[in-house]
């Protein structure tokens, strides 16, 4: 146990948890906000001094474990608490605590209207979900993740129902609860599975088991297995088919939006899969279904977004269309590239989520980009660093967007999946229209809003999605002038905005030191390795220029050439692919407004259909929730529980009351009677006893 | 030496007439005394056995028996007069009323 602090990680946002959920509402909210952010603060901080010592190690010793206790012993099964720290989860943790904190930080600001209970429960939701997080990030087997993957479900449902006295918040808390819970039904059952074929949960030790054997190229356990925990992973990371619940899940405050949609629950998914790495690269077929659900979702998504009018639906379609990219990456063996976009993705994301509270708040709740306009001079700020952002996740070099992206959308092309390549090209194409019809329709052209332009000397809290009728104008006199981001909210925006700026550059096409920082987790343990005698990927020189997660790098050098050259052709054509996205969403919705009034016109069922996200939830309404509904109604509640359950109940009391009233008869009254039957009985038994 | 079987016919006798007196009679205090005599009938049974047994336990247990017999019967006899008080009758098929 070489950093006993390894635990603290977690730990310390959940003390920060404790706290305000016992104490937090007699705590001013300076104390309980400061706190929620400053433990979160002092986990990163760990966190960056384990990842330091973390570089101090070669390369092949790179993780660092902490063992806590024993969790669970009984016959074979034995489970530890045991906290890991590998290259991996090194990115996840500074990802999480990174990314967490400076949501925390925005969300001082952002929640400062609400009463102090209010205030502290959301500071010490926040806390325990970024704990759970940490669990799930930093478990070294199954079941440990599986208590954060529990835990950020959890935490969600808090979150997105937040405000629970508005009917569609409660709605959609109860909808990512249940939709993740069927995600979460399959994991158990992968996990069940994977127990019963290597006996051992441990990450490791499932690895290295793996490893010895030979790629499974038909649908054996192996493919089973990995598929029931893609299904869990389909439902915590939002895709095709359990996808449903994240658009919704803006009903919760926005912060907490930015904070599941970049830094936690939604990553759980590609996380996951990047931990096992080893195992679904033994089974091809798996492969294969993540990666054509990846592509499709990401397509699908992105389609949907085109068209939503509201500006945190549009984000949100988007996320479920960048977990597509990571899922592409991930089915196509690119491991690296799709963390590497997790990374990436986290800090854009959140920079857009909190762009876009500036945005709602400075109009005083207006959600609908139709109704936006000409925000480019009164919101500087929020402006520049929602373009940063846009720019970013459109995929324009050099920002942190283009190398993830063209990353994977690189190994796609190599690893000869070409339509799955045009599935994902076309999808960055559709990335950089939306975005930027959203950019083009928030900040261009002229104010169509008639909020009235009040300086609102209250925060931004009281405005936004949940309802709170903004605070009617205070007069400052402050004429046209919309206020923009309050300093706590600036400070985490442009602190995104630089990580979306720069994020990216740990994985420029050549110097990939992401790639090969990361290559370690990928990987059945050495000693492993060699018995499977399979060291190809790790034998590879360190300096090797392209991309060195990839295995067919180790071809040659000549292949590494050709494969640098393909590279940057491909980097070209992404490049002019969002270029033209980001001209054609200028063309359509700044040039001239009426194409896109006509093609919604001609276009209709299309734009309709688009509109109504396909139609998904009313079909899920449909098939799956309505029959459920139906079936309790009748058969469960008006059938089993009412006829059987009630019937029996009430049925044993019918036959008491009509027995006892023929019984009561015998209750004459008369000692004489009851005198008469205790001697006709004393006379039986002695008869009895006597004579048989 | 008398035999034990003339004792019990005797107990036998004696407990069928109280047992008859109980149930034919209509007046408490006669069914009282019905009872007594059944429980005198028992009496003398013990008191036989005891004697052909050549031990003391049947004398023994006739004088538990005979300190119930007065404890029942004064009690017995203080319901008597309380159910006389309130319905002017000894006839028990007056008394009826305990039932659903």
């Amino acid at each position: 146990m070489r950093l006993p602090v390894l635990a603290l990680i977690p730990l310390l946002p959940f003390a920060g948890f404790l706290v305000n959920a016992t104490l937090g509402r007699r705590l001013p909210k300076s104390v309980s906000g400061g706190l929620a952010s400053l433990v979160m603060l002092a986990s990163f901080v760990i966190s960056a001094l384990s990842v330091v010592q973390l570089t101090r190690l070669p390369v092949e010793e790179r993780a660092i474990q902490e063992l806590l206790y024993t969790w669970i012993a009984s016959g074979d099964l034995k489970i530890d608490v045991t906290f890991r720290v590998d290259t991996l989860s090194a990115v996840m943790i500074l990802v999480v605590t990174g990314i967490g904190s400076l949501i925390h930080i925005y969300s001082t600001a952002y929640m400062h209207d609400e009463s102090d209970s209010e205030f502290a429960r959301y500071f010490s939701y926040l806390n325990l979900f970024a704990s759970f997080m940490l669990v799930l990030v930093l478990g070294a087997n199954f079941p440990l993740m599986f208590v954060g993957w529990e835990g950020v479900g959890l935490c969600s449902y808090l979150l997105i129902g937040f405000w629970f006295k508005k009917k569609s918040a409660n709605d959609a808390g109860k909808k990512a609860f249940v939709v993740n819970r069927i995600g979460d039904y399959a994991f158990i059952l992968g996990m069940l599975a994977l127990f019963a074929k290597f006996g051992t949960l441990d990450f490791q030790e499932i690895a290295s088991a793996v490893a010895t054997l030979p790629a499974e190229m038909t649908f054996g356990v192996l493919s089973i297995t990995t598929l029931l925990l893609f299904i869990g992973a389909t439902g915590k990371s939002a895709q095709i088919p359990l996808y449903t619940w994240l658009p919704d899940a803006m009903e919760g405050p926005t912060p907490v939006s930015a904070l599941i949609h970049a830094a936690t629950m939604v990553t759980a998914g590609v996380y996951m899969i990047g931990r096992n790495a080893v195992l679904f690269e033994h089974a091809p077929q798996t492969m294969m279904i993540v990666a054509v659900i990846g592509a499709a979702t990401a397509l699908m998504a992105g389609t949907i977004g085109l068209v939503q009018n509201d500006i945190k639906r549009v984000l949100a379609y988007s996320t479920v269309s960048q977990l597509g990219y990571m899922f592409l990456a991930m089915g196509v063996g690119a491991f690296g590239a799709g963390i590497f976009h997790l990374y990436t993705h986290a800090f854009f994301k959140a920079l857009l989520f909190l762009g876009s509270v500036a945005v709602i708040h400075a109009l005083h709740g207006e959600q609908d980009i139709r109704n936006m306009g000409g925000l480019k001079k009164e919101l500087p700020i929020t402006f520049w660093t929602f373009v940063i952002g846009a720019v970013a996740i459109a995929g324009i070099p050099p920002l942190a967007g283009f190398f993830s992206k063209d990353e994977i959308l690189f190994e796609t092309f190599v690893e000869g999946h070409r339509i799955l390549w045009v599935v994902g090209a076309l999808t960055a194409l559709l990335t950089a229209t939306y975005m930027f019809r959203l950019v083009f329709l928030t900040f261009w052209g002229e104010r169509r809003h008639d909020a009235p332009a009040v300086h609102d000397s209250h925060g931004p809290a009281a405005v936004d999605s949940h309802g709170h009728a903004p605070a009617p104008s205070h007069g400052h006199g402050s004429g046209s002038h919309l206020h923009d981001a309050p300093p706590a909210m600036a400070l985490a925006l442009i602190v995104l905005a630089i990580g979306s700026v720069a994020a990216g550059w740990i994985g420029i096409p050549g110097h990939n030191v992401l790639a090969e920082w990361l290559h370690p987790a990928f990987e059945a343990p050495r000693a492993a390795a060699a018995v499977a005698g399979a060291p190809a990927a790790a034998a590879e020189p360190a300096g090797e220029p392209v991309a060195a997660a990839e295995p067919a790098a180790a071809e040659g050098e000549a292949a590494g050439e050709s494969h640098e050259t393909l590279e940057f052709a491909l980097m070209g054509v992404s490049t002019a692919i969002a270029v033209a996205g980001i001209w054609f969403a200028y063309f359509v919705w700044v040039k001239r407004r009426s194409i896109a009034e006509n093609a919604a016109r001609e276009l209709a069922p299309l734009h309709r259909l688009l509109l109504n996200k396909y139609y998904v939830d009313e079909i899920y309404d449909a098939a799956i929730v309505q029959p459920i509904r139906v079936a309790s109604q009748e058969g469960l509640w008006r059938g089993f529980d009412v006829k059987v359950i009630d019937g029996a109940v009430n049925g044993a009391a019918a036959i008491v009351n009509s027995s006892a009233t023929v019984l009561r008869r015998l209750q004459t009254g008369s000692v004489k009677t009851y005198a008469g039957s205790v001697f006709v009985g004393v006379v039986a038994i002695l008869a009895y006893y006597l004579w048989l | 030496m008398i035999p034990l079987s003339h004792y019990l016919i005797l107990s036998a006798t004696l407990f069928a007439i109280g047992a008859a007196g109980v149930f034919l009679r209509k007046n408490l205090i006669t069914i009282l005394l019905s009872v007594e005599i059944m429980l005198n009938a028992v009496n003398l049974t013990f008191v036989a056995f005891g004697r052909y047994a050549g031990d003391l336990d049947g004398q023994i247990i006739t004088f538990f028996v005979m300190t119930v017999a007065a404890a029942e019967a004064a009690v017995g006899l203080a319901l008597v007069i309380a159910l006389f008080r309130h319905r002017e009758s000894l006839n028990p098929d007056a008394f009826t009323s305990l039932k659903w």
